[in-house]
């Protein structure tokens, strides 16, 4: 069901700015859809574009150098706002498959997981120093080994990083995690059984 | 020694897997923009609904607010969008409170009304401002869509526990300060971040004094400090709010419920993780300058300066805003004029909010060049406000009165800010392009929006109701 995440090498692309907001991701008229591809075409769309629908070319985005990236290097607090998973899937259907960061929203970065995409959390030093070697030496690479949890600066500096393991184990096999869950139904079926003595007005039908 | 948040996840527990807990989810509710893509799944995996009849749908955002709705939706996507919903729920049992139904509202609104969010339930929705229904001391936070379709396939989410986090506000508030006021000011204490993996629970004496709509606006906003959960003891005021509505627990079995409930508060000797303290007796009407909920100032204050700021960061973060807001440091934020007003909402979109804002409006008009929306939450607020006769007091002052829905919040429906147009709005996020891309946005509380509205500028709402 889900896309794996096992290793990638790719150019990094460094944004510099903290807060970056789900709304700044992918803007709001861009939610629309419901579908979960074609999203890229929005991704940081006011940052990317000018009024008249021009790129902008100082956006990273935009630069030459930094085109075909696939990890996204951004700062604290990276995703944070509205619970729009239209933000993770604007990313990938805009190529990137990780995006490392000193900290980010927890309802992004459980989106994240539920995609395949891999939030890379680092300390903020070791962000600011990946950050001005992209910006410095642009269309440097970004080595990410999931398996090994240690990501390669472009001189090749090693960062090594944490992981919650369950949260690994379902990026490197791409495991459906409703199958996995309903794997259990016997016991969310008991639990069921006995709160509803406990507590019966929470078995109340919405309907009425 | 647990606390109030302790206490319902305990009794939310499935099963264990490591540090993660299965957690059961009494409660679902649905809107039509993180939805399709869930039911979409769920589809192509040939899975059930598990329990339709603890969810319930409405279309909130992407509706219009003129009353030409009954009869078309211009906007192809938004329209397609809103008759997903509607086949989806239908197609699964999923009781709709569809447009032209007199309980359609925002999703964060009718919850509370319906009385099926009570205190001790966990409760999601694919929005981040699900925080807004801890008020009445349950779990309730924003997920995404593949969460959406675990729940929807499962009644339960594989969570890890956040830390507990303690706010505790005290002390009066003064005349024409609001919760909304109390909110931003917690936000700009601990930052847009400061709350990040936590549970925020409010407590105080301030808190306590506040009615449920006052709650629900300060639980509303923790999101914008950056926690998923915000959460407030239940007490009487939570029990007299409940009582007799709809999906409340019927008269045979209340007692036994408000018995439990009692239980739930946090213990005295509750272990917490960080406390944070506010002290409101001398706190101001607060307004934000900049493109994060952080950036609130009393409204007496004036733009700050990135130079004044050590961290280059923050520093580079700060110009940014200012630029995208087109200000400059040192003006005061009296001085800043609007083009819109915006009171509505998950926020600031119930009753006492209207009754706030058209005490500020009646008898005054609104200023020259402004444009003014009055959108209350639900077609229940709407029905209230009417009887008790806010709808002519704003008309008169020259607000437009609309049909309830997400509206100006959040730019995905026709209310919207145009390129550089500035709004004082009553809703949560000052986000670049929130309300409209090139928008620039006030957050502020129902009086002194209303306030603003009648100045033509921001301006601080003790002087015009003087």
């Amino acid at each position: 069901m889900r896309e794996r995440f096992t290793s990638l090498s790719a150019v990094g692309v460094p944004l510099d700015r903290g807060n970056v907001d789900t709304d700044a991701i992918i803007p709001a008229r861009y939610l629309k859809t419901i579908k979960r591809t074609g999203l890229g075409e929005g991704l940081f769309f006011a940052w990317r574009y000018d009024a008249e629908g021009k790129e902008r070319p100082d956006f990273p985005l935009n630069r030459p150098e930094y085109r075909g990236g696939k990890v996204l290097v951004a700062w604290e607090n990276f995703g944070c706002g509205s619970s729009r998973e239209h933000a993770v899937w604007a990313l990938m259907d805009f190529g990137f498959r990780a995006v490392v960061a000193p900290s980010y929203s927890d309802i992004f970065h459980n989106n994240c997981l539920k995609n395949g995409m891999l939030p890379v959390t680092l300390p903020a030093a070791e962000v600011r120093a990946l950050l001005d070697e992209l910006l410095a030496a642009p269309g440097g690479k970004v080595e990410v080994d999931l398996a090994g949890q240690v990501l390669k600066g472009p001189k090749g500096d090693v960062h090594p990083f944490r992981i919650d393991p369950f949260a690994k184990t379902c990026l490197l096999e791409g495991l459906d995690e409703i199958a996995l869950t309903l794997s259990s139904v016997g016991e969310i079926e008991r639990y069921e059984r006995e709160r509803k003595k406990v507590t019966p007005w929470l078995f109340r039908d919405l309907a009425g | 020694m647990a606390t109030l948040f302790e206490k319902i996840w305990d009794r939310h527990v499935v099963m264990r897997r490591g540090d993660d807990v299965l957690l059961y989810v009494d409660r679902h509710l649905v809107h039509e923009v993180t939805s399709p893509q869930a039911f979409e799944g769920l589809r192509q995996a040939g899975r059930a609904v598990r329990r339709p009849g603890s969810i319930l749908a409405v279309p909130d955002h992407n509706v219009p607010t003129t009353p030409e709705r009954a009869v078309r939706i211009d906007d192809r996507e938004s329209r397609e969008q809103i008759e997903a919903l509607r086949r989806n729920a239908l197609g699964t049992g999923i009781p709709l409170y569809d447009i032209s139904d007199p309980r359609q509202g925002i999703v964060h609104i009718i919850g509370p009304e319906a009385g099926l969010v009570q205190p001790g339930i966990a409760v999601v929705c694919g929005d981040s401002h699900t925080g807004t229904l801890g008020a009445f001391g349950a779990i309730a936070f924003g997920i995404g869509t593949s969460e959406v379709e675990h729940v929807l396939a499962t009644q339960t989410l594989w969570q890890k526990m956040p830390r507990q986090m303690r706010v505790a506000v005290t002390g009066a508030l003064r005349p024409l300060v609001t919760p909304k006021d109390v909110i931003l000011a917690v936000i700009a204490k601990i930052g847009a971040a400061g709350g990040t993996g936590y549970a925020i629970e409010f407590s105080g004496d301030t808190i306590r004094r506040m009615s449920m709509e006052g709650r629900m606006t300060v639980c509303n906003m923790t999101i914008e400090a950056g926690a998923r959960f915000g959460l407030i003891a239940p007490d009487g005021i939570t029990f007299a709010y409940l009582e007799g509505r709809p999906l409340a627990p019927p008269p045979g079995q209340w007692d036994a419920a408000v018995s439990c409930w009692k239980g739930l508060p946090s213990d005295p000797d509750a272990a917490w993780d960080r406390e944070v303290a506010l002290d409101t007796s001398s706190l101001e009407p607060h307004v934000t300058w900049g493109t994060s909920p952080q950036d609130a100032l009393p409204v007496g204050g004036a733009v700050p300066d990135p130079a004044a700021q050590a961290d280059p960061g923050e520093r580079a973060r700060m110009r940014r805003a200012l630029e995208y807001m087109g200000l400059s440091p040192g003006k005061r934020l009296t001085d800043i004029p609007v083009d819109k007003v915006f009171i509505g909402s998950c926020t600031n979109a119930r009753i006492e909010d209207l009754r706030a804002a058209a005490a500020v409006a009646k008898g005054r008009k609104v200023a020259p060049g402004v444009t003014a929306l009055v959108v209350p939450g639900s077609g229940l607020v709407k029905r209230q406000a009417e009887e008790e006769g806010l709808d002519k007091v704003f008309r008169d002052a020259g607000f437009e009165w609309r049909l309830p829905g997400c509206s100006m919040c959040l730019g995905m429906n026709p209310d919207r800010l145009k390129p550089g147009e500035r709004c004082a709005s009553t809703s949560n996020r000052n986000f670049e392009g929130r309300q409209g891309p090139g928008g620039r946005t006030h957050l502020m509380s129902p009086p002194m929006a209303a306030a603003a509205a009648i100045a033509g500028r921001i301006t601080d709402v003790r002087e015009v109701a003087r």
